[in-house]
């Protein structure tokens, strides 16, 4: 697999390894400057009113304030106070009124934390209550209180597949598809099955908060965030300010965690207007509950139907979705959209019907999770799945067999055909799992295919110096997953460099090139490309100063492992740039990657989910444990293997976190848990006692050397798998996410006591 | 109140001046050490752990006033210049972090207990570590770093 290559497919270690473990990394949450002002948030204590008015005379009187915040002062300095990619309807600060509990309200800037909290206490906000809306089927309701009466402005381009349909009431997207005939299959279906599911509420938690420091360097606006995407920050705050997009400079050093929750701007805004009203460098670090309050996943209610031959073969799917999107669009698009995309499996349907409402509710914002929309819409079809095989006499492995898309195969029409081969996945999986006769543990899996929402506008940019090393530009953020170890073995491998050669310089708008996002798991293969267009841009460059070192025509010039070649003589890039040069010098070499040529056809790559696990269940408590997790990272080349490794990992333990313990919980318009002591995250104790992560390489991607991506597959499937294996175990299988030990408690004393749900 | 401490941090004595209400995480984060890691605030995540006579303490909620006489080491106090310690070896090696933020306190509460259990078996590990959270790896890569760093003159479980 490795043939040839030296660098990729190898286990380097991290590049940001020694800094990590020293505690030399720095966060944004690091970072001071002279002269930095902190800034606090006044958050609303109402989840749907008219703010009547804000008394800030006591705060402004606090000594070290520097200044109080409103919406109205951002709109009466004429600028622009809303944000948004998709729909420029995210107030910064509240305006006229607020959409849910702990929206932020007023900004507090004083000389220090301390006194812009203790000012921020004496701020009093009056509300006028409105009536509020919290669950999304309520939302839909035709007398359902409005949340925003007049429609924003949509900013969204062509990259933001957003659904489609009217949109009115609290409706914030929908997405609808389908193909065939669903009621003639179902009438000819040998079973139906039907039923209604459920994902939670999610909060991501990154362990670094969301902050920013931001200031403004003659004119120009400079925010250092822990954000993933700089230049759709960037975009946010050029349009607050009026500034060209070169005049606004967006830096993330290290990021504390994302997985996606770090996807598009947060407080950024806040920061930067708090920095321009008053002239000061300003700090805003959120607390882990305030970040709670600022993001979280979309939680879904999903109707389905699915239709059987007698042999198990599919005849047809019906999927009907509510999201709960909270107050502001933010993602949630794309998030519904993907939803409805991948809920009905990777599986050939001769009649389908999707639609999917994205909901606005006073609640906190929804936006991206990891793996966006899939899990929600997974455990609804693999569980249906899971039931007919019951219901069938069928293995449950052979159902999925007997309808999986093959390679090369079309699953959406007009997509990219799947670029990748399930069924020896699924087979791989469960024979890892012992499946069947996997012992006294009951066993679940599934598969999924995610269309990856990863537009595929990407550029670098590669320097090679006299000395042949390199350094990389690259806008993609390391969140953790490790880009710079793996954009650094491409440069490494392509430029035939040692990887200790290649420095990599990374989200920093106002230095490295474009980068559409770091998210769906598009860098190693997207990135990868454009890095790979860089350093044949870079060879090209040097090639034709070596026909001019020599006076010869191009063609007389070749390409050696880490230089060129000349007649007999071989030169490395060094020698070439120095005498070229005469003395010193450099080369630059660019690279550009677009929706053409291998990545023609969206999605750029299918990301594959094949994950499955063997659990025990305490009868006596309802504890489930999970004894035996198995992971396939299908991810066409492993150019570290270690770090997909660890991708699937962290994917498939988020995964058993909301399908076994987190749920953010509403009472009336207040979120319950919102802390990390009442919403639970999985601890060292949930390690499996057994854990496998497989990889199936059969460089089917389009990324470099066959690359596609990974990192949200194997979390996407656990949730149906966690449910199918308790179904196993008791007869009854669950619907709803996450099986608490109260709810599995209550599944069995159900089963056991009379008729079951 | 104002007051002056003397505390001995990563191996040099200091005086420094805090004040009552200061918690220890922002007066060694006020220092420039800023490795150690804020998070849930609440004495939950393990990121800002660090060793308090040896014994590991949620710098979070720990008083500065309380270091007073007493020893303190950091993360940055761990590497012998630069050489790493055998624990930030087995981090790298092991690839037990990705993002890293919770990768400093981690390390820390894992030399308290080998400081404590020089040879522990993969229960203990975990069992110790329950007070710290990470959301990248899924764990099981630090228990196998912590395992790798004990001491080893007795092979582990």
């Amino acid at each position: 697999m490795t043939a040839g290559r030296r660098v990729a497919g190898t286990e380097a270690p991290r590049v940001d390894g020694i800094a990590k473990v020293t505690g030399a990394a720095r966060y944004a949450m690091d970072l001071s400057v002279p002269g930095m002002a902190h800034a606090i948030v006044v958050r609303s204590e109402r989840a749907h009113a008219r703010i009547a008015g804000v008394d800030r005379e006591a705060a402004a009187q606090h000594p070290g304030v520097l200044r109080i915040l409103t919406g109205d002062d951002l709109v009466a300095a004429g600028l622009t106070p809303y944000y948004g990619h998709v729909v420029l309807d995210h107030p910064v600060l509240a305006i006229g009124k607020v959409r849910f509990h702990g929206e932020p309200v007023v900004l507090v800037i004083a000389e220090t934390r301390l006194a812009a909290a203790e000012a921020a206490d004496l701020v009093r906000v009056e509300y006028e209550d409105l009536t509020e809306v919290i669950d999304a089927d309520d939302a839909l309701r035709p007398d359902a209180p409005l949340l925003h009466e007049q429609r924003a402005e949509r900013v969204g381009d062509e990259g933001f597949d957003s659904g489609d349909g009217e949109l009115t009431g609290n409706l914030s997207s929908i997405a609808q598809f389908g193909w065939g005939d669903v009621e003639a299959q179902v009438a000819r279906a040998h079973l139906v099955i039907e039923g209604e599911y459920r994902y939670p509420m999610l909060y991501g938690y990154a362990m670094e908060p969301y902050n920013a420091l931001a200031f403004f360097d003659q004119g120009d606006l400079v925010v250092y965030s822990s954000c993933q995407h700089v230049y759709m920050v960037r975009r946010d705050l050029a349009r607050m300010f009026a500034l060209p997009l070169s005049r606004v400079r967006v830096i993330a050093p290290y990021v504390g965690g994302g997985y996606g929750t770090k996807s598009y701007t947060k407080v950024e805004g806040m920061t930067a207007m708090a920095s321009y009203f008053t002239g000061r460098p300003v700090k805003l670090d959120l607390s882990v509950e305030e970040a709670i309050l600022t993001t979280r996943s979309d939680s879904a209610r999903i109707r389905a139907r699915s239709a059987f031959a007698k042999d198990g073969t599919l005849l047809a799917r019906e999927f009907d979705i509510v999201m709960n999107s909270g107050a502001y669009t933010d993602n949630s698009p794309l998030v519904n959209a993907k939803t409805a995309n991948r809920c009905f499996g990777p599986y050939k349907i001769p009649a389908l019907r999707v639609r999917a409402r994205s909901m606005f509710t006073n609640t906190v914002p929804a936006s991206s999770l990891r793996g966006f929309g899939a899990p929600q819409g997974n455990i609804a079809g693999e569980l249906q799945m899971d039931e007919a095989a019951v219901r069938l006499g069928i293995d449950p492995v052979e159902i999925r067999l007997r309808n999986l898309v093959g390679p090369g195969e079309e699953l959406l029409p007009g997509k990219r055909p799947l670029d990748a081969d399930l069924a020896a996945d699924l087979r791989c999986l469960v024979d890892a799992l012992g499946w069947p006769g996997g012992g006294p543990s009951t066993i679940g899996f599934g598969v999924s295919a995610s269309d990856a929402g990863a537009y595929p506008t990407s550029t670098a940019a590669v320097r090679i110096h006299s000395d042949d090393s390199a350094t990389l530009f690259t806008g993609s953020t390391e969140l953790g997953q490790g880009s710079r170890t793996v954009l650094s073995q491409i440069v490494a491998e392509d430029l035939g460099l040692p990887l200790g050669s290649v420095m990599i310089v990374g989200g920093d708008t106002g230095v490295v090139t474009y980068e559409r996002t770091t998210g769906a798991s598009r860098t190693t293969t997207v990135t990868g490309r454009a890095i790979q267009e860089a350093c044949k841009d870079a060879r090209a460059r040097v090639r034709a100063l070596a026909a001019q070192v020599f006076g010869v025509g191009p063609e007389a010039v070749a390409d050696a492992p880490a230089g060129v070649r000349v007649g007999d003589e071989t030169l490395s890039y060094g020698q070439v740039i120095e005498r070229w040069f005469g003395a010193g010098g450099e080369v630059l070499g660019h690279g550009a990657v677009r929706k053409a040529d291998g990545f023609a056809k969206m999605p750029p790559f299918w990301e594959i989910g094949c994950s499955g696990l063997a659990v025990s269940i305490d009868r006596e408590t309802g504890v489930v444990r999970v004894e035996h997790l198995v992971t396939i990272g299908d991810v066409g080349f492993a150019i570290n293997p270690a770090l997909v490794k660890g991708q699937d990992a962290g994917a498939a333990m988020m995964g058993m976190g909301a399908a076994l313990h987190e749920e953010l919980v509403y009472e009336g318009g207040q979120l319950m848990n919102s802390n990390v002591v009442d919403y639970r995250v999985p601890r060292f104790s949930d390690i499996p006692a057994q854990v496998d992560h497989i990889l199936a390489q059969r460089q089917d991607g389009a990324g470099p050397y066959g690359a596609k991506g990974g990192g949200e597959g194997a979390g996407n499937t656990v949730g149906g798998a966690i449910a199918a294996a308790i179904g196993r175990a008791t007869g009854v299988f669950p619907h709803e996410l996450p099986l608490t030990p109260e709810r599995v408690w209550r599944l069995l004393r159900d089963r056991e006591g009379g008729p079951s749900r | 109140m104002r007051r002056t401490i003397r505390v001995r941090l990563n191996g040099v004595e200091r005086e420094v001046e805090t004040e009552d209400h200061v918690l220890l995480l922002e007066l060694v984060r006020g220092l420039g050490l800023v490795g150690s890691k804020l998070s849930c605030d609440m004495q939950v995540c393990g990121a800002c752990t660090m060793l308090l006579d040896g014994r590991p303490v949620s710098a979070c909620t720990t008083l500065a006033i309380e270091a007073d006489g007493r020893s303190l080491e950091t993360i940055e106090g761990l590497a012998d210049g630069t050489r790493l310690h055998p624990l930030q070896m087995a981090f790298v090696e092991r690839f037990a972090f990705q993002c890293g933020y919770c990768t400093p306190g981690m390390i820390m509460a894992a030399k308290a207990l080998l400081d404590e259990h020089p040879r522990p078996d993969a229960a203990q590990v975990r069992h110790w570590m329950e007070g710290n959270l990470c959301r990248c790896t899924g764990y099981e890569t630090i228990v196998e770093a912590v395992l790798d760093a004990s001491d080893p003159g007795e092979p582990h479980a």
